[in-house]
């Protein structure tokens, strides 16, 4: 099933990429192209088996509820494009969750 | 069109559901080794994991495992023996890696309830759901009239509250509450918040945040069989906006279908001033959270026996220590949840263990005690008087030592800080009169002062005597022991 | 090219500690080697020049003082720009991280320094380890030392480079789809996948999660070997870490031999699509394996042919879940106007190139409700198939072998708008990622047709590390011998 230049454009949107026109012209079939490709795994016969989203086999890994040294205000907001009253300044946020 | 509660109630029945979260009272946060304490100067508590920055992984607070185990038993739920954690993809300013972990289709607990009792009856709220999940950043929104984020310019954002360990209660829908959804409501999430505060799990304040209600409602017509469409209403930060919530949702809604309009999905926020909601996000564009098994973390499978243990380490619940006391103390159920209400259930069982009996530890904390409490605006715990003071009180009643009267005058003075009861009691001299020749002379004044009176009694009007108990009172200052008082007045004029 | 830098690791270490050479003449030498080729290599993204001086300092400051050392005591290691180095920028080979400097350092480089170590740079790759020839780098592409014009494969690629041009003894890649392995087959030099989990990835900037796996790259199988372990362990940061001893990889590679080894050719990896110089070394290869005593069998892994397709949608699902942190709002590049929204979606558009767009959207699409059964919960049942495949295989043969890649080091711009073609260069490398199983690239010859590297690759069960470097070794030492000298010496433009 191709997938559509709106639909593409509906992913760019999910995922906060403003593309351009003519990027979306250029992505959209080789998106395209890409889906009808990795698609084939729908031909593999698996029913009843199980999925497998860790290769290891851990579990129960945990850390005790003991403190660890953070870093310093000024470590944290090193990197940040702008900073007031010790805060990251982000701009204002049209829609609240 | 406004439409009263009590006439929306006329037509429609409302169903509600509440979505509570519970900031653990974990030492460090959910996935990392950073502090948790409140109040701290922005961005003081953070690291690479709780900050996402670029290449940080989190490890799993086994305490907060044991917590959520904690709080599941206590709910009466299974506890899953094998279950991942899942992201949940959006972007928001609050959320470093904008994924949030948390669990999705894989609950550490499910299935349990909660008895809530109303008015004398016990509703069954059911559990649908446990879950773990990590706690957003704080934002700060500058610019606009209200701080809220209408008319922001910009946002100043505090990630200290970024990976603190939550735990999300999910109820099902509580049909068949009727008028009484929105205390039922209210009550729900009160005895919540005990039991939370019993496992010592968090400190549950709601004005701080560590716990937070989503109110879920909605109605349908009486009788109709299927459920109405329901919104949720967020912004709900004490028990009383929960009752108030649910009560005015359901004017609104009512007040849209009566009009023949259509109850959009939708959530909605809360106002405490104004009582009311109006609308947030519509809930119809629903957001696509692309929810995948957490790949940096592996599952969670707690061992049998230490949920076994978990179990037998639980404390009393709320609803026990009900049962118990309700029986030991003879009481009805109303009778009961006034004094859980009073918030005085721990100061009267301590005032039992010191000696006094029910009757009388209850009858002092939730009289005066409890109207002292009210007009300093404090809890009866917060009280400068003991339970072991009140107890001795009453025992000094008991024996006869003081009356009531005198007792209340101890009593304040206790609470004004003046000593023990025993102290006081000596330091003013307050103990009933009892010797019965220290009585007599005040007698023989009364009876003189008043020989029309005396005429009477003789007359064998015995009753008229009030008159002279007055009198002999007032100049003991009421330390005699009225009862006394009279039979020795019949006694002399016989 | 100077004497030291013709050295291996092991030379170099076993003369700083013996007190033979200086640490600090040693990372001069590189440094100089660097600003003489790497204008034409562009292997590295940031030199570490004064930092590493000073490292390489310590070093003589601690043998001087007769303090211990460590295993790599004065060697220097060139780092793959994915991960986070306190001191040095980290940029993922992306724009939207130019200029980041990490306030805390990886725990793989956290080790290295440890083990004596000097850092000497951050090296070029695909933008956030998307890719197979550094093409897809936000600076552009690194350049293959064999010939200038073709690629030096990726995403590690600038650290396959930095070997290969003698620029490093060492460095660090990641490997997730085949990115150790295939520049070091196209570069002709060593590299391993290790077992995932075997090496910490807190401080690895993720691409793919569940697959992502740092590894080390070096001119011999010893050298790798001795990096591998230096590397390697269990880390408490880390919850996918694996809690096992490292295995034994540094005796292994002392002591290569094949006798008796059952070695499986995994029947899926030949035909239509590889080179037929690429197939005429993988089986002189296996030749090779044969003469020395191996017993070799093919064995077929029949869900191999789907490895490709679920790798491409496991891959980009957690990689667009990953990435989505970069919106410029606490770091990184910041662009565009208005509200929040309009500014994340800016500065991610003018930060991340196509092929990191491409992949998130595919990811998003993968993930999407509605289509996650079919797509990305249908890979992961493949994923679980071929897990099932190597077990099957290796209840058979103590180690799979194949060809690294279908085709020797390709040009320069031959691929670079063409997703699909660059994908087939990962078709042999998937499936041990997709299993979190360890492999080796080593090089066992030239393409006739161009005289470009191939290497073979060596595929053995979780934990089994050493085995791979084992075979590695017993193949270089043999090839050695029958060339005459290693396969680098062949390489024209590198002597200088």
């Amino acid at each position: 099933m191709p997938i559509t230049r709106d639909e593409v454009a509906h992913l760019a949107r999910l995922s906060r990429l403003a593309l351009s026109d003519e990027e979306l012209d250029h992505l959209a079939p080789q998106l395209d192209q890409i889906i009808a490709s990795v698609a084939q795994v729908q031909e593999v016969a698996a029913d009843g088996i199980p999925p497998t989203t860790h290769a290891t086999g851990l579990v129960n890994v945990y850390r005790a509820d003991v403190p660890v040294p953070c870093l310093t205000p000024e470590q944290a907001l090193s990197g940040a494009p702008a900073v007031e009253l010790q805060r990251f300044k982000v701009p204002r946020i049209l829609v609240e969750e | 069109m406004t439409v009263t509660y009590e006439a929306a109630l006329q037509k429609y029945e409302p169903v509600f559901g509440l979505e509570t979260h519970v900031e653990l009272g974990t030492v460090t946060k959910m996935f990392c080794g950073c502090t948790t304490t409140f109040g701290t100067e922005p961005n003081t508590q953070t690291c690479p994991v709780c900050l996402g920055l670029p290449g940080s992984l989190p490890v799993v607070n086994a305490r907060a495992i044991e917590y959520a185990i904690k709080i599941g038993l206590a709910l009466n739920c299974s506890i899953a023996s094998w279950c991942r954690f899942a992201r949940k993809n959006y972007f928001y300013p609050d959320m470093p890696k904008n994924f949030q972990v948390s669990q999705y289709d894989e609950p550490l607990c499910t299935e349990g309830y909660l008895d809530v009792a109303v008015g004398g009856k016990t509703v069954r709220v059911g559990i649908e759901r446990v879950h773990l999940e990590e706690d957003t950043g704080k934002s700060l929104h500058v610019g606009g009239a209200t701080g809220r984020i209408q008319g922001a310019e910009y946002s100043l954002v505090d990630y200290n509250r970024a990976g603190i360990p939550l735990v999300e209660i999910v109820t099902k829908p509580v049909p068949g509450t009727g008028f009484l959804a929105p205390e039922v409501a209210r009550a729900y999430v009160t005895e919540l918040r005990d039991v939370l505060r019993t496992l010592s799990v968090s400190d549950v304040r709601m004005e701080e945040g560590s716990m937070r209600c989503d109110v879920n409602t909605s109605i349908s017509l009486i009788g109709s069989g299927a459920w109405g469409t329901r919104t949720e209403t967020k912004n709900v930060n004490s028990l009383r906006s929960v009752e108030r919530a649910v009560r005015s949702e359901v004017e609104r809604q009512a007040g849209v279908l009566d009009e023949g309009g259509r109850i959009r999905q939708e959530t909605r926020h809360f106002h405490e001033d104004s009582g009311v909601t109006t609308s947030g996000r519509s809930k119809e564009e629903a957001q696509d959270y692309r929810y995948f098994p957490e790949p940096d973390l592996v599952p969670v499978a707690p061992d049998a026996d230490w949920v076994k243990t978990i179990g037998a380490s639980l404390p009393e619940l709320p609803s026990a220590r009900r049962a118990r006391l309700i029986e030991a103390w003879s009481l009805s159920e109303l009778e009961f949840e006034a004094l859980r209400n009073a918030g005085a259930l721990d100061a009267v069982e301590a005032t039992v263990a010191e000696g006094a009996s029910p009757v009388d530890a209850r009858k002092w904390w939730l009289g005066e005690l409890a109207r002292r409490a009210n007009d300093a605006g404090i809890e009866v715990s917060e009280l400068s008087i003991t339970p072991a003071d009140v107890a001795r009180v009453a025992a000094l009643v008991a024996a006869g030592t003081l009356n009531d009267r005198l007792a209340r005058q101890v009593n304040d003075a206790v609470l004004d800080e003046e000593g023990t009861p025993d102290e006081i009691v000596a330091a003013r001299g307050l103990a009933v009169v009892s010797d019965d020749s220290a009585l007599t002379s005040a007698i023989d004044d009364a009876i003189a002062a008043n020989p029309d009176v005396a005429a009477k009694i003789r007359g064998g009007k015995p009753q008229a005597a009030g008159v002279l108990v007055g009198a002999v009172m007032k100049a003991t200052r009421g330390q005699a022991d009225a009862a006394r008082v009279r039979e020795l007045i019949l006694q002399r004029l016989a | 090219m100077s004497e030291l830098t013709r050295k291996t690791a092991a030379e170099l270490a076993a003369a700083v500690t013996a007190g033979e050479a200086s640490a600090e003449e040693i990372t001069r030498e590189h440094l100089d080697r660097i600003a003489a080729v790497d204008d034409e290599v562009r292997a590295f993204l940031h030199v570490n020049r004064d930092d590493s001086l000073a490292q390489a300092r310590a070093v003589d400051q601690r043998r001087a003082a007769g303090e211990p050392l460590g295993p790599l005591a004065g060697v220097p290691v060139a780092v793959k720009d994915l991960f986070t180095t306190v001191g040095m920028p980290t940029t993922c080979g992306s724009k939207i991280l130019e200029g980041w400097r990490p306030p805390y350092e990886s725990t793989v480089t956290s080790r290295l320094r440890a083990a004596g170590a000097v850092l000497i740079g951050k090296t070029n790759m695909d933008e956030f380890a998307m890719g197979s020839s550094t093409e897809n780098s936000g600076y552009g592409p690194s350049h293959n030392p064999w010939d200038l014009a073709k690629v030096p494969g990726g995403s590690s690629g600038g650290s396959a480079a930095a070997v290969a041009a003698y620029e490093a003894p060492l460095a660090l890649g990641t490997d997730t789809g085949g990115s150790i392995r295939q520049p070091a087959s196209v570069c002709g030099i060593v590299g391993t996948k290790p077992t995932y989990g075997g090496s910490s990835r807190y401080g690895v900037v993720a691409f793919a999660s569940s697959l992502d796996t740092p590894g080390p790259f070096g001119r011999t199988v010893l050298d790798t070997a001795l990096l591998h372990a230096a590397m390697s362990g269990h880390d408490p940061l880390d919850s996918t870490s694996i809690d096992a001893p490292v295995p034994p990889v540094v005796e292994a590679a002392r002591h290569g031999d094949v006798a008796g080894l059952r070695i499986g050719i995994v029947s899926e990896f030949s035909g239509d699509g590889y080179q037929p110089g690429v197939m005429s070394r993988f089986t002189e290869a296996v030749e090779l394996l044969e003469s020395l005593g191996a017993k070799v069998t093919e064995i077929s892994c029949p869900h191999f042919k789907y490895a490709l397709p679920a790798y491409y949608l496991i891959a980009p699902s957690e990689a667009s879940s990953n990435l989505a942190r970069f919106d410029g709002m606490r770091y990184g590049l910041r662009d565009g106007h208005g509200s929040a929204e309009e500014v994340m979606a800016a500065s991610r558009a003018a930060g991340f190139g196509p092929e990191v767009k491409r992949r998130i959207m595919l990811g998003a699409y993968a993930l999407s409700s509605g289509y996650y059964d079919a797509y990305y919960g249908k890979a992961q049942q493949v994923r679980t198939l071929i897990i099932r495949d190597f077990d099957a295989a290796f209840g058979q043969v103590d180690v799979l072998v194949s060809p690294v890649t279908p085709t020797t080091a390709f040009p320069i711009g031959e691929r670079a708008d063409d997703p699909m073609a660059m994908y087939l260069a990962d078709l042999c490398t998937i499936p041990t990622d997709l299993a979190g199983n360890a492999a080796i690239s080593v090089p066992c010859g030239l393409a006739a047709e161009d005289g470009l590297p191939v290497g073979l690759q060596v595929m053995a069960p979780p934990l089994a590390d050493d085995r791979l470097y084992r075979v590695a070794a017993a193949v270089e030492a043999a090839f050695t011998e029958r060339w005459g000298h290693p396969l680098l010496d062949e390489a024209r433009g590198l002597a200088r």
